[in-house]
């Protein structure tokens, strides 16, 4: 919910993104033109050097590196020994100590498989397939155990990075579908279905991600027949997922909106029936179109599973809260523990921002 | 058989089919409620609307005491959550408006700087930063025993900062009156001096004309009624502050990331919006003679206007909605209250349905104005 409605806004936007304008001419009259352009540079600087000298006098001259929680609590600067003590914790949470390689392994595994997933050129059913078949079945074994001899790792104690990952990764996977057929509902010629597509995509935009949390944990428990109880992390991820559809929709239907009336006609002169235009000719277009946007809208989502931890899900954020609650540590990495969280996840960020550039880049070179 | 061929029977059945799944659904879960619900020995409706609230909530927008209505205590968390987003809405824009047209800046410099802050706060989620901004308020100023005086009567503490209220004796209204007509009269003045400037050709200074319409209400009322005000002084006591405005750290952690958060999504549509303007309007106006900054203001925003007002529609949806995150750091809005009914009386059907009305609601109502105001600005073709 962050910047989703943002991005989608951006989205339609995104064609006229490019660079500030470059200085003409020498760099001096860039910088030092006008008086006014020397005056704004002078503040910039200024400004810059203020905030990296007490960034570097907090992060590394005043900082204590090595220690204990009582030197770190006499000196004023960064306490380092916090995150070394604390990084296994952060990373994976309860998850049994002495099994902690398995979800290191399927974080790996996990970022291996999605650096390969994320050439364009690779795209294809046999990619699909081996996400199916293969790697999120080895992924599930390597948390949950069960398998291989590998003991049983209940839901309640994953968490850290692998819950995050998780939780966004096969939201987004699971929305994605069920939001193309949203979109599609919505742009039905059903009125029954067009409604029923409409109501459902605007009650749940028009709410914020965390009443629909609420409800799947305090409110689906009452709706279940007793004796029939369903595990927080599935909520949560069920949650998750419908969230995630409605704006998924929002998006996939620009893209349907995009493709000429034309292709449905020929469609239809050709002897096609409904799902065969949609699956052969309208979808592919409208989902390529879409691509930018949708990697965006992936980036919102990966920030907003940390809203998770307001319904108790022990997610990356929730763990780095935990640890600096922790006695021994209370009350002096406060700051630590926040700017190395925000650092996690700007690095993932980022990375999927430059990725979705790349991809804009890819598909205006082949295309148009 | 041919009667299933038939394309109008078929959307027929389709319709039906998807109709009677959503209903049986719906009428499973709610038979299995009820019959939850009646097992837990759990109240439904909402009477409890009526009884008496008995929780505190630490900061209130309207009156309210711990003896009034549950009823009464959602409507604080209302007010309380539309006054946090609408101040962060309305900073983050001033805010965003700067920082966008510094990243158009030819100053290089500048506009790195401004892409620096964007960056910074969109990469990293919000959560986090409100954690971060209320942990950093919470542990860098001192507790409250030993209060910083900033002023005479301004205490900065852990706990806030406490200032001077103004309690009105008499003349409130009076005064309010004053400033509503005193706005009517500005604008009023300046359309029909405006009209008159196309018209005729001469030019009389409108914005000076305009001010004095807006401030002769406002020092009349204040000349000629009577109006009294006291102050509310906080006193520093041996473990307390009483007394005074209170601003606590929860609010303030809570509006400053909605604002960044706002100004960050801001800056990016107001830029790409500026942006979309075609380089042949600034090159006209240039032409023209008009200056840098007159171009800007006379040409080029009021057409990126129309591209900027969609995507800003859904940065103030999102700010509204996001302003729920305040749960996180107990700030009293309207999920946080709900919240606290939903754990005294049990009734979490009701108190979820309440605030996802209300949210519900809200929204339509902020996207109506918005659509309004986008069709006011939207090019008028024929």
């Amino acid at each position: 919910m962050t910047q989703i409605d943002t991005l989608i806004g951006d989205a339609s936007l995104a064609s006229h993104r490019e660079a500030p304008p470059a200085p003409k001419g020498r760099w001096l009259t860039a910088y030092f033109g006008t008086p006014g352009n020397a005056l704004i540079t002078i503040l910039c600087l200024g400004t810059i050097f203020a905030v990296a000298k007490l960034a570097i006098g907090w992060l590394f001259v005043d900082a204590t590196f090595v220690g204990t929680p009582a030197e770190c609590k006499a000196t004023s600067g960064a306490c380092w020994p916090f995150l070394s003590a604390k990084m296994r914790y952060i990373f994976f949470g309860f998850y049994p100590f002495e099994e902690q390689w398995r979800p290191l392994t399927a974080m790996l595994l996990f970022f291996g498989a999605c650096i390969v997933s994320m050439v364009p050129k690779l795209w294809g059913r046999a990619l699909l397939i081996a996400w199916i078949a293969v790697i999120l079945p080895l992924l599930y074994v390597l948390m949950a155990g069960g398998f291989l001899g590998l003991t049983v790792v209940p839901t309640t104690q994953w968490g850290g990075l692998p819950l995050s990952f998780m939780l966004s990764f096969i939201g987004l996977a699971c929305a994605l579908p069920l939001g193309i057929a949203l979109a599609l509902a919505r742009a039905s010629s059903l009125p029954a279905i067009r409604i029923l597509g409409v109501s459902f995509i605007e009650i749940v935009r028009g709410v914020p991600l965390i009443s629909i949390l609420f409800m799947a944990t305090v409110m689906l428990p009452l709706f279940m027949p007793s004796g029939i109880t369903i595990d927080k992390l599935i909520r949560a991820q069920v949650a998750i997922i419908l969230f995630a559809a409605a704006y998924i929709a929002e998006i996939v239907r620009g893209g349907l909106q995009a493709v000429p009336k034309g292709q449905v006609e020929a469609g239809h002169s050709l002897g096609l029936h409904y799902w065969q235009i949609m699956h052969k000719i309208v979808l592919p277009q409208a989902l390529k179109k879409v691509i930018p946007p949708l990697v965006s809208l992936f980036i919102g989502f990966f920030q907003d599973t940390t809203l998770v931890t307001i319904v108790g899900l022990l997610d990356f954020l929730d763990t780095v809260r935990t640890a600096m609650r922790d006695p021994q540590w209370q009350g002096i990495a406060v700051l630590e523990g926040y700017v190395f969280a925000a650092v996690v996840y700007f690095v993932f960020s980022a990375l999927m921002g430059a990725y979705s550039r790349f991809l804009e880049r890819y598909f205006r070179t082949t295309h148009d | 058989m041919p009667l299933f061929y038939d394309a109008r029977i078929r959307a027929y059945l389709y319709q039906a089919i998807a109709v009677g799944v959503v209903l049986l659904v719906a009428w499973v879960m709610f038979s299995t409620a009820s019959a939850n619900l009646a097992k837990q020995d759990i109240a439904t409706g909402f009477g409890f609307l009526a009884r008496q609230a008995g929780f505190v909530i630490t900061e209130t927008a309207i009156t309210y005491e711990p003896t009034d209505t549950i009823g009464r205590a959602i409507l604080v968390g209302i007010a309380n959550t539309v006054k946090v987003s609408l101040l962060a809405a309305l900073l983050g824009t001033i805010l965003g408006l700067l920082v966008g047209i510094g990243r158009l800046s030819h100053n290089p410099v500048l506009s790195r700087l401004m892409l620096a802050y964007v960056e910074a706060l969109r990469n990293v989620p919000l959560l986090l930063y409100l954690l971060l901004w209320y942990s950093l308020i919470i542990s860098t100023f001192p507790p409250v025993k030993q209060a910083i005086q900033m002023l005479p009567g301004v205490f900065l503490s852990n706990s806030g900062l406490v200032m001077p209220a103004l309690h009105w004796e008499s003349g409130f209204a009076t005064l309010v009156t004053a400033l509503v007509v005193g706005i009517i009269a500005a604008t009023f003045v300046a359309r029909i001096l405006g009209r008159r400037r196309v018209v005729t050709g001469t030019d009389r200074p409108i914005a000076l004309i305009a001010t004095i319409a807006l401030l002769l209400p406002l020092v009349a009322a204040l000349l000629l009624a009577d109006i009294s005000v006291t102050w509310d002084v906080p006193e520093l006591g041996r473990f307390r502050l009483s007394g005074g405005y209170h601003l606590r750290p929860e609010f303030v952690a809570l509006l400053l990331g909605l604002t960044l958060s706002v100004s960050a999504n801001v800056a990016e549509i107001v830029r790409a919006g500026i942006q979309a303007v075609s380089k042949g309007q600034w090159e006209a106006a240039t032409a023209l003679g008009l200056s840098r900054t007159r171009t800007l203001k006379l040409v080029i925003l009021p057409q990126a206007l129309r591209i900027i007002i969609p995507p800003l529609t859904n940065t103030y949806l999102t700010v509204f909605k996001n302003s729920s995150l305040a749960i996180a750091i107990g700030y009293p809005d309207l999920v946080m209250v709900s919240n606290t009914i939903m754990n005294q009386t049990g009734q979490a059907i009701e108190s979820i349905a309440i605030f996802m009305g209300v949210y519900l609601g809200l929204s339509i109502l902020i996207s109506l104005v918005m659509n309004w105001y986008n069709a006011k600005v939207a090019l008028r073709e024929r």
